[in-house]
């Protein structure tokens, strides 16, 4: 019988089986962030230990960063003591790190792709859950605490036990108007907020197929959000197309045998699955989350579910959803009046999820409704360089779009942009959790980069498809 | 020498009651912004408590009739989101500092991060977990003892059975669920992998 791809990843890097069971596994890329770093280099200096493969590490620097200006210091102290953290123990063990001042900071989410350090066939880790994004290249990526951050800078080998690998499949086609983000959605809600535990996701299918890999990358980004610790899509020539090139492929006579390598991790077509889900491509329409958790979610053009249509046991959360986000059951979502609009985030603030917004507003009069706040922050120092060289800076402007620095920003608030009060905001980021956006009382509503512009200038929600012209899309859309 | 074994935890028991309780809501993001984990445990819940102050009503981290508790109850999917150990750091740091977290079920990355610390996450069937939490609502001063040996948890008349997958069972109760040490002993080993995969040697 044959293998998938997690499996012989899993294999080719377990090191050994531990006295606990566990197998002690092989780590080729280790991404770290100011945030969950600083108690790790504590720890290893308590212990005497050295960082074993600083040449297999990056750092950049992303949740605290100030989106109006990186000007050091920087205005928070608290923010500038991490990052002079981050700093020093970079520069102590030798680490590459790409600080604003390179040009090549962001989210470590966006930038690990965009500089080629994630390859298919890798073991990728880092101490932050939506690690499982870089799996959309066919490599084993997942999130890890501080103390396994500190285990991977000692021995580039974390105490891992086997998961189990779910296959869902998503055949046919997208509708116009519907996205990587509806899709992950949809699974989310099919599936659950703790589905996906104990499971690793092997996204397939002829959506899947047809996906770019930024598209791919939205998918794996959420994984987590369902559960599942990763998700991957095996490699194919879009993921090579999209590598070739890129500062740390591989490149010559090196890229060829690389192409081949890769290649010999995909899945076998008679390999065995735990479990596999197939769903229909033309069954999803945009999907926008209602509640406190990322599988509280209705297409947009349905009515809120009531509380009684849960199982017994889910109705207490249910109703502490709606509680919490003051909205009510049997009502539409869209009409619902928006405060603030963020679009970016490591699971859309990438150079394509841009692009299909200004496709939408570029050469119309559309604006910002005066009431809403709307943000615009590129997920890279590289892909705000790029949006500006095509003039999408003053697009967004001139619609009425504030046009930030590159990082994390309204996704999880830990910087100066955070909601107030209760706001309510239509967010293109990952997580509804309550409080996520930065006020404790603060509502998020999850949905596509295009849904969130939408919903900016109608300054409600609004199914992006009435305001904007999808009819030249036939079946473009992949 | 510390002793790290696991082996019995007893103590009063605290509940928090609801299913994916999210590692936002265990420490919201803005206490994130330190370079240690020391000071944590004060604001662990923090804006849930707030939440039930307005409501008028007193979250448990609040409860005086809780505030010697070392054992935590909770429900399904508990520790999901965001993967900073700073959410059980932060529970490990409040009050008399909580030993053990027992549950209806973990998110992974959560139990992982417990596990690192010496921190027991286990499970119990959902019924169970009601008899447990009534319990400890109606006589918060009762002694909750879990003893991994046996994986049994007693309490009042209550006694249960727990799960806990025999790795992290064995890693706790011999004291070595430190994995530092044991990962950095495998150099060789370490050594030999890398060098059988391309991707390590530069493709060659
Ligand atoms: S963008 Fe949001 S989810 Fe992604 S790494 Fe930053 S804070 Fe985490």
């Amino acid at each position: 019988m044959g293998k998938t791809l997690y499996e012989k990843v899993f294999d080719a890097h377990t090191v050994r089986r531990l006295p606990s069971g566990q197998v002690q596994l092989l780590m080729g890329l280790h991404l770290i962030h100011e945030v969950t770093s600083p108690q790790a280099f504590s720890m290893l200096r308590d212990r005497g230990v050295g960082v074993l493969h600083p040449e297999r590490t990056f750092a950049t620097v992303d949740h605290i960063i100030p989106t109006h200006s990186q000007a050091r210091p920087l205005v928070d102290p608290l923010a500038e003591e991490m990052l002079q953290h981050l700093e020093r123990n970079v520069a102590q063990y030798g680490i590459p790190f790409f600080p604003p001042t390179s040009g090549q900071q962001g989210i470590v989410h966006v930038i690990g792709p965009e500089k080629g350090l994630t390859q298919p066939g890798m073991t990728i880790c880092c101490g932050d859950s939506h690690t499982s994004t870089h799996g959309a290249f066919g490599a084993i990526a997942f999130g890890i605490g501080t103390s396994q951050v500190r285990d991977v800078l000692a021995s580039q080998c974390l105490a891992m036990d086997r998961l189990k690998v779910r296959r869902i499949e998503v055949n046919g086609r997208l509708r116009p108007g519907v996205y990587a983000k509806d899709v992950t959605l949809y699974v989310i809600n099919k599936l659950g907020v703790h589905g996906g535990v104990g499971y690793a996701y092997e996204y397939a299918g002829e959506v899947i197929d047809r996906f770019s890999m930024e598209e791919r990358m939205t998918l794996c980004n959420m994984s987590i959000e369902g559960g599942a610790r990763c998700g991957y899509v095996n490699p194919d020539d879009t993921t090579y197309a999209y590598l070739q090139g890129r500062e740390y492929a591989p490149s010559g006579a090196a890229w060829d045998a690389a192409v081949t390598y890769w290649s010999s991790v995909r899945s076998d077509a008679d390999a065995h699955y735990d479990d596999v889900v197939v769903l229909r491509g033309e069954d999803i329409e945009p999907m926008v989350t209602w509640g406190i958790t990322p599988a509280q979610s209705t297409p947009v053009t349905a009515a809120l579910p009531e509380t009684s249509s849960f199982a017994a046991g889910e109705q207490p959360l249910i109703a502490e959803a709606y509680e919490y986000m003051a909205l009510e059951p049997g009502l539409p979502l869209a009409g619902t009046k928006i405060d603030v609009a963020f679009i970016g985030s490591c699971t859309n603030g990438r150079l394509s999820d841009f692009a299909e917004v200004v496709r939408h507003i570029e050469g119309r009069p559309f604006k910002v409704a005066a009431h809403v706040k709307a943000l615009v922050v590129p997920g890279s120092q590289p892909v705000r360089e790029e949006m500006i060289r095509r003039g999408w800076d003053t697009i967004f402007r001139n619609a009425g779009f504030d046009f930030r620095e590159a990082g994390c920003s309204m996704c999880l608030a830990m910087n100066p942009d955070k909601l107030e009060g209760s706001q309510l905001c239509a967010s293109s980021s990952n997580r509804n959790f309550k409080g996520r956006q930065g006020s404790p009382t603060g509502r998020t509503l999850l949905m596509s980069p295009v849904m969130v512009a939408a919903a900016a200038i109608k300054g409600e929600v609004t199914d992006a498809r009435d305001l904007f012209d999808f009819a030249a899309d036939g079946s473009a859309s992949s | 020498m510390i002793d790290s074994t696991r082996t019995t935890i007893a103590g009063p028991a605290i509940p928090v009651r609801g299913h994916d309780i999210d590692t936002d809501r265990i420490i919201p993001a803005r206490y994130l912004k330190c370079v240690v984990f020391e000071g944590l445990g004060a604001h662990v819940f923090e804006d849930d408590r707030a939440q039930q102050r307005r409501a008028n009503t007193v979250h448990p981290f609040e409860h005086p009739r809780h505030a010697s508790a070392r054992i935590l109850l909770v429900n399904r999917n508990f520790g999901c989101g965001s993967s900073r150990e700073h959410a059980p750091q932060a529970i490990m740091r409040w009050g008399q500092g909580i030993d053990a977290i027992v549950g209806e079920s973990f998110a992974e990355i959560f139990q992982g991060n417990c596990l690192a610390m010496g921190i027991p996450c286990v499970t119990v069937d959902e019924a169970d977990m009601a008899l447990l939490m009534d319990l400890a609502e109606v006589q918060p001063d009762v002694t909750f003892t879990l003893d991994l040996p046996t994986r049994t948890l007693k309490a009042g008349d209550v006694d249960v059975p727990v799960h806990l997958a025999d790795g992290p069972h064995q890693q706790l109760i011999e004291g070595r669920w430190d994995s530092m040490g044991e990962l950095v002993a495998a150099t060789d080993q370490i050594a030999r992998t890398a060098a059988a995969l391309p991707y390590f040697t530069g493709w060659r």
